[in-house]
């Protein structure tokens, strides 16, 4: 990310590259399949700056469908197929097998190759070669888990993807730092790409993965920007007095909704980016916030307390027809929609209850409670569909978790600083 | 624009009323009914011994600070007579101006405890101003959940970061 200047208020801050996410599993599935993906061979000098068959193990299993088996279990460490008896990882119980191994290639080149087998029967089921460099180690190792996630579960893999989220810092004298950071999916490689004195909020992507949308107060006032990722080139959209907030970014790029109270109360309006009109979509006395777009582009989901409490309603664009979606608990809010456009992620809470992480199944209306910490927020899906990343307390900071939608497998990121929150998933990344 | 504490903020606003006292006709009220004679002309000049009711002393010595219950925008009722202090300080004197910052408590979305910020700023305007201040003279934000007063999540703490803070601006 370059770095450039926008004012005093607010400092861009380049690349830090340090990790301020680990990943821990906290809950695992029944039965995840046991897979042993054996250290990649290397035959060049210089020292690999990744453990690629590491990174791999570790996306694997943080999916909750694999069980990798530990290196000090394995019987022999093979990095062709002629070196692999098949015999030695039936007895390990592993039902997969990964080997690969590194070659350096000209300047800073090199090419990783991959082979994956079946040792139960004993055959081999994906063989490829990826031609990387030195910097790049981790894109190419999270490009194989996909590679070996779609092969072996028929599912898109979503570990080369990467999440946005916002970090504080309070200190004395009511000062504080706000970032906006970027990180791989697993929280490694983060870097700042805002830095600022006052609150950052409500981060998300556009559906090609290039620009970011988000409210940030370093005028004094919340404003919307939008921001290229390459350049770091960034615009301020919208700054009416009151409210701009909740931006979402319509699955054609070419809209934004968005939350305005300039007219006296929070209503949900939708810009046009090519033309910049404005258009209002509520007409209520009461809260209407966190807008969220169908797959199709043609309704938004909504919180709203026009019936005493927030609940999640949907509205045909075109008719304006306005449905109530969601009804168990007193407070649902804040949906995300998964891109096939049957599950919707919540926030929900039961009478009495915490705030928890919760699905519906549209076609059903089914509602399953995946969390019970009880200050669950910002829940935020994979492109996959497979698992929800959303925020959470631990002691007195906030810290990111995920949850399979299926509920069964969960998992922490705990970061080493500030009060981390609102993490937004991007789509695939080209 | 930045917020500053109420008696700096005060005697600058005093210090701009005289200014503005010395080239338009100066008039004294009652500081009952102060907010009938607002948007006019006239500046309300309060001398030093403070004869409109409402002086910048007294005026610092009022409560900036007032709470709200969880997912409520309701002014409770101990905050009121301070309210209309305020309120008859702002009327008599045109040229002061303050910053309603709405909170919330950490419970519940982050951009819907924004939208709560915001009405509560916009309940204690409105308070302010049937009390007699005047529109202009105030401008209202909401900080949501993102600048609790206090970090905790006890409901001691919670409840101290449901609030509105009224400060004096320079304008």
């Amino acid at each position: 990310m370059k770095r450039i200047v926008i004012s005093l208020w607010l400092l861009l801050v380049a690349a830090t590259a340090r990790a301020e996410l680990v990943v821990e599993v906290t809950q695992g599935v029944a039965e995840p399949s046991p897979i042993a993906i054996v250290p990649f061979g290397w035959t060049g000098g210089r020292a690999l700056p990744e453990d690629v068959a590491q990174i791999v193990s570790d996306d694997l299993k943080r999916s909750g469908f694999f069980n990798p088996l530990a290196r000090k279990a394995m019987l022999s460490f093979p990095t062709s197929e002629g070196q692999v008896f098949f015999r030695d990882w039936r007895m390990t119980g592993a039902d997969y097998l990964v080997i690969g191994r590194l070659e350096p290639g000209a300047g800073e080149k090199l090419a990783v190759t991959f082979e994956l087998y079946d040792v139960l029967k004993g055959g081999r089921m994906l063989g490829h070669r990826v031609d990387t460099d030195y910097a790049h180690l981790r894109d190419a190792a999270h490009y194989i888990a996909d590679r070996l996630f779609e092969e072996l579960t028929g599912l898109k893999g979503a570990f080369s993807t990467r999440i946005l989220y916002v970090t504080a810092e309070h200190f004395g004298n009511q000062k504080s730092r706000y970032r906006l950071q970027l990180a791989d999916w697993d929280g490694a490689r983060a870097r700042t790409i805002l830095e600022s004195g006052e609150p950052i909020m409500s981060p998300s992507w556009s559906m090609d993965g290039r620009k970011i949308v988000y409210v940030s107060f370093e005028s004094g006032r919340p404003s919307i920007y939008v921001q290229y990722l390459a350049t770091g080139k960034r615009e301020r959209i919208q700054s009416f007095p009151g409210l701009n907030g909740a931006p979402a970014w319509s699955p054609d790029g070419n809209r934004l909704a968005l939350v305005l109270s300039k007219d006296g109360n929070p209503e949900i309006y939708v810009l046009n980016l090519a033309n910049r009109e404005l258009q209002r979509i509520t007409q209520h006395y009461a809260i209407d916030t966190e807008p969220t777009w169908s797959p199709d582009g043609r309704s938004l989901y909504f919180t709203s307390d026009r019936g005493g409490q927030p609940q999640i309603y949907k509205l045909d664009l075109a008719s304006r027809q306005l449905e109530r979606v969601t009804f168990e608990g007193n407070y649902n809010a804040r949906g995300r929609l998964t891109q096939d456009g049957r599950f919707l992620a919540m926030v929900h809470r039961e009478p009495g209850a915490g705030f928890s992480i919760a699905v519906q199944d549209l076609k059903t209306g089914r509602l399953d409670v995946l969390t019970d910490e009880g200050l669950e927020e910002s829940p935020s899906i994979a492109p996959n569909g497979s698992i929800i990343i959303y925020a959470t307390q631990q002691g007195n900071r906030g810290v990111l978790a995920a949850v399979s939608l299926d509920g069964q497998v969960r998992f922490r990121m705990p970061n080493l600083s500030g009060d981390v929150r609102e993490p937004s998933w991007s789509p695939f990344l080209q | 624009m930045r917020a500053m504490n109420v008696t700096k903020a005060a005697v600058l606003a005093a210090a701009m009323v005289l200014a503005a006292g010395c080239s338009s006709t100066s008039t004294t009220t009652d500081g009952g009914a102060a907010g009938a004679d607002n948007g006019s002309a006239n500046s309300y000049g309060t001398d030093a011994n403070g004869t409109s009711g409402m002086d910048m002393n007294s005026v610092s010595q009022l409560q900036t600070v007032f709470y709200f219950d969880f997912d409520k925008s309701v002014v409770k009722q101990d905050g009121f007579s301070d309210l209309e202090a305020h309120a008859r300080f702002l009327a008599q004197n045109p040229s002061a101006s303050v910053r309603l910052e709405g909170h919330a408590d950490e419970r519940g979305t982050r951009e819907y405890n924004i939208a709560l910020g915001e009405r509560r700023a916009k309940a204690v305007e409105r308070l302010l101003i049937v009390n007699g201040a005047a529109a202009n003279q105030i401008e209202t934000i909401s900080y949501g959940e993102e600048k609790p007063a206090v970090v905790g999540h006890d409901e001691g703490s919670l409840a101290q970061n449901r609030r509105v803070e009224l400060k004096y601006v320079a304008r």
